[in-house]
């Protein structure tokens, strides 16, 4: 029979999630076995592409940061009761005022007025892809879900009017923008670490890394140290109470869909102004949708999201990794391995939670009972 | 007496931490009506769950008219003829109160032959336990009443010989539940086991031939209800002597100046039902006035109107002295409202009827949720919008202190306290502001699902804030309530105030006829 049992917090929040993932891992390993590899070596090898060199480590981090932006991006959203899907189209949009910037004011600026000034437009953009569906919902009863899928596409499809016929360069038979100028490069890592007299490879990791790490702890401070993320997690658990508290749910709607929408922007940094200095099409390749699951397995916590991102990234890093060095594994196996992840630690994250607290329950000393005085007087 | 209709044998039941059974020792023979009264979390209703099979129990056995029971669900406790009735009942709205009698057991495939044959049965049962329902109406259309009966008519046509009630009477007027009764012994008369389970000891004295009292999960007392009187009960119950009701020489009001006064309230909802109409009433300093009905009869919308919750269309509403924004600034229409914060920032306070879903954020810390509504005071806030958590926890501390909450944990959730100790809190909260103490206190349901330890301390601060000088305006469907706190009762039916009586005035059966409309020439459809 099924009974409400309870996990001590450190079982809920640190064991729970290693118990899924492990789920994860053996179900992943019966598939690479059934295709007739080795999961053993399919695994060191994942683990050491990720990890194992400096390379692996740079890549695996920036694709973390990108993850990390849209975990958050969801994140807040989630706290005030709202599914943001649209992390994927907030993105593109941060990319664009980003590039707007960079390729309007470029040749006037200096990286150090033109950088923050990027990374404003970024979140601005962004902030702005996520405000309109917020006031749909805020204002016409639209739902979140639904205008945030719908924004996606207008995104992309207004990204690719605006490139093929505003933006690219003269010329040029690619469908992407001129490139930025110089003084609109975020440094990469390994330029960083060279003027501190750091050997480093060169790899896409770059500024946006630090970028991130403020951001969840931003988020982290926004949530539960100000009295605004009071607000929008009252907002979030329990729209009546917060009513009744004197706070205006619409408010609270357009205050997480615009800090959502405004970190969703800041991928445009990591990839445009770090990586491709220029913008180009489709380069969120499914980032937004990611976060999702990046969010979802972080249990909505910056530091859960950061974990979660960087097990996504050493995924993708490992697992390019793996296509390259194992003949006759696809990049498939490893989107079906980050499937099974999303399937234990999201979807099914309570499933081994009965089973854990029965194994807790056996080990754990009995507690004493509550008094018992004149219980039995009368 | 021969073979008793339930034996129930060493129950335990643990659920984590909690024994929410102790050894639990129940025997009620057969055709008669049995009580089973404690305060919340005194485990009658896990008793009761484990009898109809929600749960299992850990050990103990169930002997059923003589044999030895292993009941793992309902099915199987419905087929050893044990029926139950929920306190909130388990029907299909849209359907035909036939239709919901045989859902889940339709006797052919065919829904006309099937429907035919339970008709048959039903009007013969009908007939002979004078339980009257229309069957081709759909439930949403019937009064609460004759849900009441339609429920207890499911059971019978499942064959139960042994009925369990949980709470019948929570949301009956006193004719209603008098007509009720009738009917139940009616029913005990012609063989049929009841099992009541309530937390009104005068309803046990009315209609039970023994009682069970339970407290922390074990019996307390178990035995003909002849042995026993309404004091020794609720001693009982709580495990002290316990005072509700008035006091014999309580102060009596003298009421000041008004500061509050709505005219002509109107409200309908989005459907066009018109839940308030031409609602008005005065609020003066020193008094507790109470708004007596049967639920949903607009009492709730009425509180959501003067707290700001929601807004009338016709009417108007204002506030009395001891603001410095002047007058204009304490008058509302429809066109300019009352809100939340307005409303706290005018010394207003609210304890909402339903304080899970409005009074308190649950997954919230109690030092977070006990500053809800006064998050933007400077006391909990810096000027730059970071919430000084120290400070609220240690207001926190203060409101369990003076409140008696327990645990006194500020760190704990709020959905774990007992449903008293969250009264108490969010009393607490509203009566101890942390500018000023409100003028105005407005509470819906003061001791919903609260255990009458709490009630009578709860009920001692609603009396001290009147006087104090306050003006409390209590909601509440327990006309013992009613009848304990108020200088002057207000009764609503339809959408109306129907009467008001001065508490010396009132009597349980004037305030009946009040709420069931009586006055108003309309008898309740029955």
């Amino acid at each position: 029979m099924s009974q409400p049992v309870e996990l001590p917090r450190w079982m809920d929040i640190g064991l729970l999630p290693i118990v899924n993932l492990g789920l994860a891992l053996i179900v992943c390993a019966i598939m690479v076995a059934v295709v007739g590899l080795d999961p053993l070596q399919v695994i060191t090898l994942l683990v050491k592409g990720a990890f194992g060199s400096p390379a692996g480590l740079s890549y695996t981090l920036y694709y973390a940061t990108t993850f990390v932006f849209t975990g958050l991006a969801v994140a807040v959203a989630f706290h005030g009761g709202l599914f943001n899907i649209g992390g994927e189209g907030q993105a593109m949009m941060g990319g664009l005022g980003c590039a707007l910037v960079a390729l309007g004011l470029g040749d006037h600026l200096s990286a150090p007025l033109l950088l923050p000034l990027m990374v404003a437009a970024a979140m601005a953009a962004g902030a702005l892809w996520g405000a309109v569906p917020g006031a749909l919902q805020a204002w016409r009863g639209s739902h979140i879900v639904i205008t945030t899928i719908m924004f996606n596409f207008i995104a992309s499809a207004l990204l690719a009017y605006l490139l093929v016929n505003v933006l690219k360069a003269p010329g040029s038979m690619t469908v992407e923008s001129a490139p930025f100028p110089e003084s609109a490069h975020l440094a990469g890592m390994h330029q960083v670490l060279a003027a501190l007299g750091i050997a480093w490879p060169r790899t896409p990791l770059n500024l946006s890394v630090l970028l991130a790490v403020a951001a969840a702890l931003a988020v982290y401070l926004f949530l539960w140290r100000s009295r605004a993320g009071y607000e929008l997690r009252a907002v979030g658990f329990s729209p009546d109470a917060a009513h009744y508290g004197g706070i205006r749910p619409r408010g609270q709607v357009m205050l997480g869909m615009v800090i959502s929408g405004a970190l969703a922007g800041l991928v445009g940094i990591n990839e445009l102004a770090g990586v491709q200095h220029r913008l180009l099409l489709d380069y969120v390749v499914g980032a937004g949708f990611t976060g999702i699951a990046v969010s979802l397995i972080g249990r909505n916590h910056p530091v859960g999201i950061v974990l979660a991102a960087l097990l996504f990234g050493a995924l993708f890093q490992g697992g390019a990794e793996l296509a390259f060095e194992i003949p006759g594994f696809s990049r498939d196996m490893v989107t079906t391995l980050q499937g099974l992840i999303v399937l234990f630690s999201g979807a099914m994250a309570q499933v081994a939670a009965p089973g854990l607290a029965r194994v807790y329950g056996w080990l754990r000393p009995q507690p004493a009972l509550p008094a018992t005085e004149g219980a039995r007087g009368g | 007496m021969g073979v008793p209709a339930v034996r129930m044998d060493g129950i335990n039941k643990r659920f984590g931490a909690v024994q929410a059974n102790r050894e639990v020792t129940l025997t009620v023979a057969a055709g008669t009506a049995h009580g089973i009264v404690g305060e919340n979390g005194a485990g009658k209703s896990t008793l009761m769950s484990i009898l109809y099979g929600f749960y299992q129990a850990d050990s103990g056995t169930i002997t059923i008219e003589g044999r030895p029971a292993r009941i793992t669900g309902s099915r199987e406790a419905i087929a050893l003829g044990i029926g139950m009735v929920h306190q909130h009942f388990m029907l299909v709205e849209p359907l035909s109160a036939l239709d919901n009698i045989m859902l889940g057991a339709e006797p052919d495939w065919r829904l006309n032959v099937a429907r035919a044959q339970v008709r048959d049965k039903l009007d013969a049962l009908m007939a002979d336990t004078g339980l009257q329902v229309r069957l081709d109406t759909p439930v949403e259309e019937l009064p609460v009443g004759e849900r009441q009966r339609l429920e207890i008519l499911k059971a019978l046509y499942r064959g139960a010989r042994i009925l369990i009630l949980d709470e019948p009477t929570a949301v009956l007027t006193p004719q209603e539940t008098e007509q009720l009764f009738v009917t139940l012994r009616r029913l005990r008369d012609a063989g049929t086991t009841l099992l009541l389970i309530t937390h009104k000891l005068k309803e046990i004295m009315a209609l039970c031939d023994a009682v069970t009292v339970m407290r922390q999960g074990a019996v307390v007392f178990d035995g003909p209800i002849t042995d026993c009187s309404l004091d020794q009960l609720a001693e009982a119950m709580v495990g002290r002597r316990v005072h509700l009701g008035r006091e014999a020489g309580a102060r009596r009001a003298t009421p000041g100046a008004t500061l509050l006064a709505a005219q002509g309230l109107q409200w309908r909802d989005a459907m066009g039902v018109q839940r308030l109409a031409d609602v008005s009433l005065t609020l003066r300093a020193g008094e507790i006035v109470g708004i007596a009905g049967v639920s949903g009869n607009g009492q709730s919308e009425l509180l959501e109107m003067l707290s700001g919750m929601a807004q009338p269309q016709a009417g108007t509403l204002s506030l009395g002295d001891g603001v410095d924004d002047g007058p204009a600034a304490r008058r509302f229409g429809p066109g300019r409202w009352l809100d939340p914060s307005t409303a706290r920032r005018l010394g207003l306070a609210h304890v909402p009827e339903d304080r899970h879903r409005c009074g308190m954020v649950l997954p919230f810390a109690a030092w977070e949720t006990s500053e809800l509504g006064y998050q933007r005071s400077p006391r909990f806030a810096s000027a730059w919008g970071w919430m000084k958590r120290q400070v609220m926890r240690s207001s926190t501390a203060q409101m369990m202190e003076a409140y008696d909450v327990r645990p006194r944990n500020p760190e704990l959730r709020a959905s774990k306290f007992s449903g008293g100790n969250q009264q108490k809190l969010v009393l607490a909260r509203e009566a101890l502001a942390p500018e000023a103490p409100p003028k105005i206190l407005l509470v819906g349901q003061p001791t919903r699902g609260v255990d009458i330890g709490a009630i009578e301390f709860i009920h001692g601060r609603l009396r001290a804030m009147r006087d104090a000088g306050g003006a409390v305006l209590v909601v509440s469907s327990e006309l013992d309530e009613i009848l304990a706190l108020a200088d002057r009762v207000l009764v609503m039916d339809r959408g109306r105030i129907a009467g008001e009586l001065a508490i010396a005035d009132c009597t349980e059966a004037a305030l009946g006829r009040l709420m069931a409309g009586a006055d108003a020439g309309v008898k309740a459809a029955i």
